[in-house]
């Protein structure tokens, strides 16, 4: 995997794949300088976090929060310990831009993570990286190690009598834990099942302690808002979505990968930019923000560009920045039963709604795949959304209620089609070669 | 039960956490002691319950939570294929049918000799390298096409 191509990139400049992600070449890329200046020119935790602000930073893991506002929310007069965590538990289908961040930029992780400890007053931190994705998490091990040999982590970092210690935790296969309060639970050695919110995690969070739990991007991010300045870093996106991001593409394009590009790039520049449509195909539909986010039908996705505010007018969200982008060949039937098997295997199990509604929401698109659907099903589907909507602790069961609701909703001509002839409107024999699995014959 | 490299390797993990979370520790513990036995028995679940200092219950409920820790022997390999859709969208599922013909074995079967267990997975975080499949947990091989595979069986000794 690689960072395939990038507009005004910040994130990416300078990488070099597996060759350039260790200190001496972090700090050739002007590395640790934020850190250096913060705490050389004894900059003020307030006045870290207003410039964080005034970058209009929005959480890149997927609900968009603005990051300086969630820094204000930890607790300053404190006394006790507080916790940084960054969140590297990537598993939304569809998502894989930590894994190339940290594979080939630690230290920006490692250094966002020092200045926010400092901001917010805490002064140990840990990152909960993907189960999967092993190499990505000894890497991470290594390149914290370099880090406290440097005297950039550990006790009295550069002699500034600041700590920060931070280490990594790895999970070993739960969707769930994305969510921060499973990533809590699962730290502390639970099973990871969300908590109620709130108290949030800035009150009570890992060991019942303030914590701020931000996404690997996000704290990538920081030591260039702190460089450049917030309102610089704003400029380089669009208003109220300040800032480059990295987008996931996979799906039907010619070259899927990660492309670092200014929030509101046009969606046709970044499908341009992965190699456009495999065989030359035509978008059907496309997911823009992870799997939990709703697809878009191909001509309005065309219209769109990638930042938060154009994918949620088009009835979206921009999520993790994962597109998966669908051609002709694709049964939306199937794609959504998959979808929905997802779900339903990684519902955690705790809230009713949502164990028993993600079984049905799989089972009735299940039936409707496999020639048994009833003319009933879709209205079913949709009363069944709205039963879990709402009605759970944690975000996962809108996670799967979303897709079910959109999926039917535009291409609902398709699931009736099903449903009346019993079989694909899209013939299983290009659907098969759709995938290139085998050699591509349409 | 847990050689002494195990628990020296579990004694780093414990270190990462606060003194009084020695709990912290579990899920690496936890996926040390399958990586020495192969998976995951009742009896090392328990003895890492009791170096943790926690109950045998609460180890148990972990390992039985996170789909990467094994209840039942596996073969000698671990062989899990992603299906979620942006894999399946570039040939996931074509993967594991081929897989399963070549093999002559279901998802969650084993190879007669006791050497390749195959496996549905879930999203592994790397769909821009679709299909991908990940061997023992630890391996993340990427875009597995026929030839690819063919190749990836021929190593597997």
């Amino acid at each position: 995997m690689a960072i395939l191509g990038a507009i005004n990139p910040m994130l990416t400049v300078g990488l070099d794949g597996n060759n350039a992600w260790r200190l001496e070449d972090y700090l050739g890329r002007g590395g640790y300088s934020a850190l250096k200046r913060i705490l050389a020119e004894k900059m003020t935790p307030d006045q870290v976090i207003a410039e964080v602000k005034k970058s209009v930073l929005r959480g890149r893991g997927g609900a968009g929060f603005p990051t300086g506002l969630k820094w204000s929310f930890m607790p300053r007069s404190f006394a006790g310990d507080k916790y940084v965590v960054c969140n590297s538990d990537e598993g939304e289908p569809g998502t894989f831009k930590d894994r190339d961040i940290l594979l080939f930029n630690p230290h920006s992780v490692i250094e966002g993570m020092i200045i926010a400890g400092y901001a917010m007053g805490a002064a140990r931190g840990y990152n909960y990286i993907h189960g999967e994705v092993w190499e990505v998490y000894t890497r991470f091990e290594e390149a914290l190690a370099e880090a406290r040999a440097a005297g950039l982590l550990g006790k009295n970092i550069l002699a500034s009598g600041v700590d920060f210690e931070l280490f990594a935790h790895h999970g070993y296969g739960a969707y769930i834990c994305g969510e921060e309060t499973a990533l809590l639970e699962s730290i502390e050695g639970k099973k990871g099942q969300p908590r109620y919110k709130p108290p949030f995690p800035a009150s009570v969070g890992l060991y019942g302690k303030p914590t701020t739990i931000n996404n690997t991007e996000t704290f990538a991010a920081i030591p260039f808002i702190m460089n450049l300045g917030g309102e610089a870093y704003l400029e380089a996106g669009k208003p109220n979505n300040g800032g480059t991001k990295l987008f996931s593409i996979s799906g039907h394009v010619n070259r899927p990968g990660n492309y670092e590009i200014p929030l509101g790039t046009p969606f046709s520049t970044l499908l341009e930019m992965a190699g456009g449509m495999r065989g030359g195909r035509k978008l059907k539909g496309c997911i823009p923000g992870g799997s939990s986010s709703p697809v878009v039908p191909g001509e309005i996705m065309m219209g769109c560009t990638m930042d938060y505010d154009s994918i949620s007018k088009a009835g979206s969200m921009l999520g993790s920045g994962a597109v998966i982008v669908m051609d002709e060949t694709t049964c939306m039937v199937k794609a959504l039963e998959r979808l929905s098997f997802f779900y339903y295997e990684e519902s955690c199990g705790q809230c009713t709604p949502c164990r028993e509604g993600t079984n049905w929401l799989y089972k009735i698109v299940h039936r409707i795949e496999n020639g048994q659907g009833r003319p009933e099903d879709l209205d079913l589907l949709g009363r069944v959304t709205t039963n879990i909507m709402g009605r759970t602790i944690c975000a996962l069961g809108d996670a799967a209620s979303m897709p079910v609701q959109s999926f039917v909703k535009h291409f609902r001509d398709e699931f009736a089609y099903h449903i009346e002839h019993k079989k694909c409107l899209v013939p299983p024999d290009v659907q098969r070669a759709g995938s290139g699995f085998f050699k591509a014959t349409v | 039960m847990l050689t002494i490299e195990s628990l020296q390797r579990i004694d780093r993990e414990i270190a990462k956490y606060p003194v009084d979370q020695k709990q912290s520790a579990v899920m690496a513990a936890l996926a040390i002691a399958q990586e020495q036995q192969g998976w995951l028995s009742s009896e090392a679940i328990e003895s890492v319950a009791n170096y943790l200092g926690m109950a045998p219950m609460a180890a148990y409920e972990v390992a039985s939570f996170y789909n990467m820790y094994d209840l039942k022997p596996v073969g000698k390999y671990k062989l899990t294929v992603c299906t979620n859709l942006p894999c399946m969208l570039s040939g996931g599922v074509d993967a594991g049918e081929y897989l399963k013909k070549k093999l002559g074995v279901g998802f969650n079967e084993t190879t007669p000799d006791g050497k390749i267990t195959l496996k549905e997975g879930e999203c592994m975080g790397a769909c821009g390298d679709a299909p991908v499949m990940l061997v023992n947990n630890r391996r993340m091989c990427s875009c597995m096409l026929p030839e690819q595979i063919d190749k990836l069986l021929a190593e597997l000794e």
